[in-house]
């Protein structure tokens, strides 16, 4: 027997396994943490109030620090003295609890895109998403690849594209520049827009990610 | 002529508030000068006010229980009960806030309140990293306790009082009657503790921003965030009240304040730009060491300068 032959025993097993990990349930004392509630739609506020509010979401944009690919590279330069984001107001936050930007930098992989569903989902509305470099926005130089995504806004709303094989920093903060201005406009409602449209999400996000061992919505 | 009850709460809730913007406007343009050690330019000195708007302007925010909720209310109690006993301007009838005799105890004591209160809320929230962060915090909270209570005790002990009022009255007869000259090794300990209890460099390892996400507070988002930002201000301006007016010779106006609290702040920020972090063991061996046996000077000096007098 060749070794390039498919094991179908050691395939249906790992079938078993995927399917019993789908089934497994929360212990009730862990069920606290969690929540499979779907995400609401939340209206902002009208006139005057939403656009100041909007206005400050604008200028304090908390960036989550999550490196999911090559692109992660480039973030780091924009905390130093040649580019020097905090004078725009964009900060590094180690939490999804506390940041509203998710930069999602450079090509995904199946693997990482669970954890960029779990974190996307953690923040707290409103939340900001900006696809780093080509690989988010058609799959790039990744495209035929068998394990990273091609289309970003098919698994989480976007609000910003920069592209480029990697972009510079500078185009990044030319990025966060056209980010502020869609907030400061009210366009940037991706996580109203991820509530509305929960189910094709969801039916996008568990067609790539096979082993879906989590809740269906984690906050 | 006394004031009444309402005017003082009145009076109290305005200093609350002023110390507030205060302590924002400080934490900020420390900020600005620490980026300028590292060659860059800085948040906007009115960047931790739109941070805090931010913050509670955020449309959906997560809770894990009632205890969840306290946390961030104990904490922002710890830091007005701290600020609210401690007279802000010496002698002032509008700004002395509720001081009474034996209110050095009770400032020391909500000191500690308000992280205890922080430790059974941020537990609540499930998280590892703030449990790691709670753990590391109160211990190096219950080592730097050491050497601010010897000092305070040295303090009590040379002036026979336990009244912060007091003991500033007693500093009034020219800059040598400071505390800092009457009893250097007491208010030496209390700085470095005072290095401790700001969280910055060298005992920066509590939040650690890196490594265990923000500490206590990983779980907190939104308005809970945006209380305890508050907290964090208004603590801070506190403790820098109550340094000023247990050492410095109190402040008797505004201007005098403000200049003292800002140098006094200025310590933080340069030690820790030339020093790097300290862990927590090292932290807590660091301060029951040297600080804590500069206390126990302070309460000889004490004992000598207040036996003789």
């Amino acid at each position: 027997m060749s070794t390039s032959e498919p094991r179908p025993v050691a395939e249906t097993d790992r079938e078993g396994v995927i399917e019993a990990m789908n089934r497994i349930e929360l212990p009730e004392l862990d069920r606290k943490y969690f929540c499979d509630e779907r995400p609401k739609v939340v209206e902002p506020y009208k006139g005057i109030v939403e656009k100041f509010l909007n206005w400050a979401r604008s200028q304090s944009l908390w960036i989550l620090g999550f490196g999911t690919g090559c692109g992660a590279i480039e973030l780091r330069p924009l905390m130093t003295a040649r580019y020097d984001m905090y004078r725009y107001g964009i900060q590094p936050r180690p939490t999804p609890r506390q940041s509203s930007v998710f930069i999602i930098g450079g090509y995904a992989s199946v693997k990482t895109m669970k954890r960029i569903v779990r974190s996307y989902e953690q923040m707290q509305n409103p939340k900001f998403v900006m696809g780093l470099g080509s690989c988010t926005v058609n799959g790039g130089m990744y495209w035929d690849s068998y394990n990273t995504i091609n289309r970003l806004d098919h698994y989480i709303p976007v609000d910003v594209y920069v592209a480029g094989c990697m972009p510079r920093p500078e185009s990044l903060l030319a990025g966060f520049m056209k980010l502020k201005q869609l907030i400061r406009d009210g366009k940037a409602e991706g996580a109203n827009e991820y509530a509305r449209n929960f189910d094709w999400y969801k039916e996008n996000q568990k067609r790539i990610i096979k082993d879906w061992n989590m809740p269906d919505y984690n906050w | 002529m006394e004031l009444s009850l309402f005017a003082q709460i009145g009076f109290a809730l305005l200093s609350a508030f002023i110390m507030f913007v205060y302590g924002l406007l400080l934490m900020s343009s420390m900020a600005r000068i620490r980026a300028r050690v590292q060659g860059r330019i800085g948040i906007p000195l009115w960047q931790p006010f739109i941070d805090i708007i931010k913050n509670n302007a955020k449309r959906t925010s997560i809770s894990h229980g009632v205890m969840f909720y306290l946390g961030p209310v104990f904490r922002l109690a710890g830091g007005l009960g701290t600020l609210m006993f401690i007279p802000m301007i010496f002698g002032s009838r509008y700004w002395g806030n509720f001081s009474f005799s034996g209110d050095a105890l009770l400032v020391m004591y909500f000191i500690f309140f308000g992280q205890l209160g922080m430790a059974l809320g941020a537990g609540d929230g499930g998280h590892p990293y703030s449990a790691i962060g709670i753990s590391r915090g109160l211990a190096q909270m219950t080592a730097f306790e050491v050497p601010f209570a010897l000092s305070v005790i040295a303090l009590a002990a040379q002036h026979g009082t336990l009244s912060i009022t007091e003991l500033v009255a007693a500093q009034q007869n020219g800059v040598l009657s400071w505390n800092v000259f009457a009893n250097p090794a007491a208010t030496i300990a209390a700085i470095i503790a005072f290095l401790g209890m700001s969280m910055h460099n060298p005992f920066s390892v509590v939040i650690a921003p890196q490594e265990i996400p923000i500490g206590p507070p990983t779980e907190y988002q939104a308005s809970f965030l945006g209380m305890l930002q508050t907290n964090r201000a208004i603590f801070n301006a506190a403790k820098l009240v109550l340094y000023v007016n247990l050492f410095f010779g109190g402040a008797t106006t505004f201007v005098g304040l403000v200049i003292k609290t800002f140098l006094l702040y200025f310590i933080n920020v340069f030690v820790g730009v030339a020093f790097p972090r300290f862990r927590t063991d090292q932290s807590i061996r660091f301060f029951l060491g040297i600080p804590a046996l500069l206390g126990l000077i302070g309460i000889a000096i004490a004992a000598i300068v207040g036996g003789a007098s």
